[in-house]
């Protein structure tokens, strides 16, 4: 929140009456502070651009509505290019802020801080980004991935193979095409582990950065390997290069699934648009489209204020990501102001906050996923969802669901046993 | 006015080769350092203390950097390579073995150098923009190997957590302890530089800057003073790497990628070749400017534009205003930030008279 503008929030109340004058000065002293790091000039600006506007807009809404429990919401947004330093920067400015909690973006700076997060007692969360192994709230107290990780991820891949390949898998080939960095190569565990299980050959092709030329891999896949499934997981320009180059030697695309920085419209748009991409499916942690009551909400407090939709409103899968992402924080702060009885809550008081976060505005419908967050599970179940390119649009093909659960979690345990 | 040597007479060696010759130097180095270490980290708040140590960390790789690039004239696009080999070094020295930093650091700056003394072999036959290439190879072949090899990444994040760094049982934890802990690296490395590029070593590295043949013909063995300053300034890379290992708490490549690399070329271009001055400005211009001009941008920027769309508006007039300003820099004084000091104080030291 601006400064003339909580001026005129404070003169407005003082004209109604001026005894309430005291508490419109109380009125700014009810102010919760988020951090908020974003990416919006660097190499992950395709996704930055859109889900920090969006971020903004849905507490914009929130405020609008009244707060959160009485307190504002002021979100604190800082740049860092996706470099390591600034976002250091970003966090101590922050806490001078008086942030309680920090909203991250990018797996090295997460990395950087996560020790920082910890001695400052100070929540953060990493939906799509981060470590997999911070689903276990017990080794990472103070990291919420707050959505599917890239673990839960594949399994929700894995299953979708399964069921699109007739529900067995037993004898089939499933290729695995990831950008080869630490993120890409997240998942590959998991799957390995469903190979062996579920009885399917696994084979892995690793494209290196920044992944705009792979026609060498996608003919190692399509002529020599010939998969019955591909799951891909790329980054930036990379998926729009794969689909263009798996369509142009013929793999039928409704065979392939993207993971989730896999499937903005961005990508589609960039491999040729929705025409050429028919089939394609993505995995989804948030809700596509803009047919969700709380977007209507966000476009119609834009068109009050005389304001236009920005470009970000074009890339609904990023959008909804962001106001995804603001509707959990809305719903941990809310947790933490009624724990504390309408007091203010710290970075302590907020943790609990998100550990107990089971129901988000609903206004978001079935933007959200059915998510609960629990003192051990900082994930809150996982859930995905698959998107696919049909006639133009995205078209919702599979519902909510956990793919293989079980093995995915004895991941998370084993890895935090190390 | 101030700066001027008359009346300093230097009547022995140890004066005529003293650090800092007048008695104007001295002074305004002793009150630096002062107030780089009683005044500074006792009034700043914290925050401002975070933009110091990450200056400070940078400070000492744009030193490293501008030793190979500007006094030797080797350029090299591969310097954040070695800052993460460094870098992992210490980590793993530390998490495998144990060993406090003050093992660590040295061990990650020499295991930098003899990397960088093996990437610096194409020096002899290549220069200029060719090296240049030989250097980026360098970068990508590093980061992969550090990518596929889970002995020395520690496993598929390829990121390895290090405690923070302890003295005397002391954790130095806070950004005000690690501003202690970061200036004295970067005080040290300023002082090493400082007289590395005035002894043998240095002179032969400004020989081979100016003239490589001619350098030779006077005696100076190329080979191995090429790969001296590879070596020397891997050194530092690797130092700097394994502070910012300590500083972050982990060990992640991914903080060391290409574009580290051209920044901190940057550093030395903007502040200076060839200058130790020039790196310290260099490394305080890149790190600090963006966070000044956002401050600004932050603080007016609201009479401009919309205040709803500050944020996206200070992301793009930070790059905007940081690239004139590189720019309007270069073109005043093209020897870069450290020129434009030493004009500076070449016109005091007649001021008010112009001869």
């Amino acid at each position: 929140m601006t400064h003339t503008r909580r001026h005129r929030l404070a003169f407005g109340l003082a004209a109604g009456a001026l005894g309430l004058a005291s508490t419109a000065a109380l009125a700014q002293e009810k102010e919760i502070v988020i951090g908020a790091q974003c990416d919006r000039t660097g190499p992950t600006q395709i996704v930055g651009t859109v889900i920090c506007p969006a971020y903004h807009h849905y507490m914009a809404l929130v405020n609008k509505r009244g707060g959160v429990e009485g307190y504002k919401i002021r979100v604190v947004e800082i740049d860092h290019e996706y470099k390591v330093p600034p976002a250091i920067e970003a966090h101590e400015r922050f806490k001078k802020e008086g942030a309680i909690m920090t909203s991250a973006f990018g797996t090295p700076q997460l990395l950087a801080l996560l020790k920082k997060f910890e001695e400052d007692k100070m929540p953060v969360t990493s939906p799509g980004i981060g470590s997999s192994a911070a689903a276990d709230g017990k080794k990472f107290p103070w990291v919420f991935p707050i959505a599917a990780t890239y673990w839960s991820q594949a399994g929700g891949a894995v299953q979708f193979a399964k069921d699109r390949l007739g529900g067995n898998l037993k004898g089939k080939k499933i290729a695995y095409m990831f950008f080869d960095n630490p993120a890409g190569r997240e998942p590959i565990p998991v799957i390995e582990d469903l190979a062996k299980s579920e009885g399917f050959q696994l084979r892995t092709f690793g494209v290196p950065s920044p992944g705009i030329e792979m026609a060498a891999q996608v003919l190692d896949v399509t002529s020599r390997f010939k998969p019955d499934f591909v799951i891909a997981h790329l980054f930036g320009r990379a998926p729009a290069v794969a689909i263009k180059e798996l369509k142009g030697k013929g793999f039928p695309l409704s065979r392939v699934v993207g993971l989730v920085w896999a499937g903005a419209e961005a990508d589609i748009i960039a491999a040729g648009g929705f025409g050429a991409a028919e089939g394609y499916n993505t995995i989804q942690y948030a809700g596509v489209g803009d047919n969700y009551k709380v977007i209507k909400e966000i476009k119609d407090l834009l068109k009050s204020e005389g304001k236009s939709l920005g470009k970000e409103f074009e890339s609904t899968v990023t959008f909804n990501r962001g106001v995804y992402q603001g509707a959990v924080h809305v719903a941990a702060i809310a947790n933490a102001i009624k724990a504390k009885n309408g007091g203010k809550p710290n970075g302590e008081d907020l943790r609990k906050g998100f550990e107990s976060v089971a129901a988000l505005d609903p206004t978001l419908d079935g933007l959200a996923p059915p998510l609960k967050l629990s003192a051990e599970d900082h994930e809150g179940g996982g859930w995905v969802q698959v998107w696919s390119v049909k006639g133009g649009k995205f078209v919702k093909t599979t519902d909510w669901f956990q793919g293989f659960r079980a093995a995915v979690q004895k991941h998370v345990a084993e890895e935090n046993k190390k | 006015m101030f700066y001027r040597e008359a009346g300093n007479f230097k009547t022995t060696y140890a004066d005529d080769m003293a650090l800092f010759p007048l008695p104007i130097t001295r002074w305004s180095a002793v009150v630096l350092l002062v107030l780089a270490v009683a005044v500074i980290p006792l009034v700043l708040h914290e925050y401002y203390l975070s933009i110091f140590n990450l200056i400070f960390i940078a400070t000492v790789g744009a030193l490293g950097l501008n030793i190979l690039v500007g006094y030797t004239g080797q350029i090299s696009i591969g310097h954040a390579a070695f800052m993460s080999v460094g870098a992992y070094t210490a980590a793993n020295l530390a998490v495998k073995l144990g060993l406090p930093f003050w093992i660590t650091l040295p061990a990650g700056g020499l295991m930098a150098a003899f990397i960088g003394a093996i990437v610096g072999i194409p020096s002899l036959r290549i220069k200029g923009t060719y090296l240049a290439i030989a250097t980026l190879a360098s970068q990508l072949i590093i980061e992969w190997i550090i990518n596929h090899t889970p002995a020395i990444s520690g496993g598929a994040a390829a990121a390895i957590e290090v405690a923070r760094p302890t003295i005397f049982g002391y954790e130095l934890k806070s950004q005000r302890d690690l501003y202690f802990f970061t200036l004295f690296f970067a005080v040290l490395a300023i002082v090493a530089t400082l007289n590395l590029v005035r002894s043998r070593i240095g002179r032969a590295f400004v020989a081979i800057r100016d003239q490589d043949i001619a350098a030779e013909i006077i005696g100076i063995n190329i080979f191995r003073y090429k790969l001296i300053a590879f070596a020397i300034s891997s050194f530092y890379a690797g130092v700097c790497g394994v502070l910012y290992t300590y500083y972050f708490g982990i060990a992640t490549y991914e903080a060391f990628q290409i574009v580290v690399s051209i920044d901190y070329l940057a550093m030395v271009i903007i502040g200076g070749l060839g200058s130790v001055l020039g790196s310290v400005l260099g490394a305080i211009f890149v790190t600090a400017l963006p966070v000044v001009i956002r401050l600004v941008v932050e603080a007016f920027g609201g009479y401009i534009w919309d205040p709803a769309m500050l944020s996206a508006v200070s992301a793009s007039m930070r790059l905007v205003i940081f690239g004139a300003l590189i720019i309007f820099f270069l073109v005043v004084e093209p020897e870069g930030l450290a020129r434009l000091w030493r004009n500076l104080r070449n016109y005091f030291r007649v001021w008010p008279f112009s001869y």
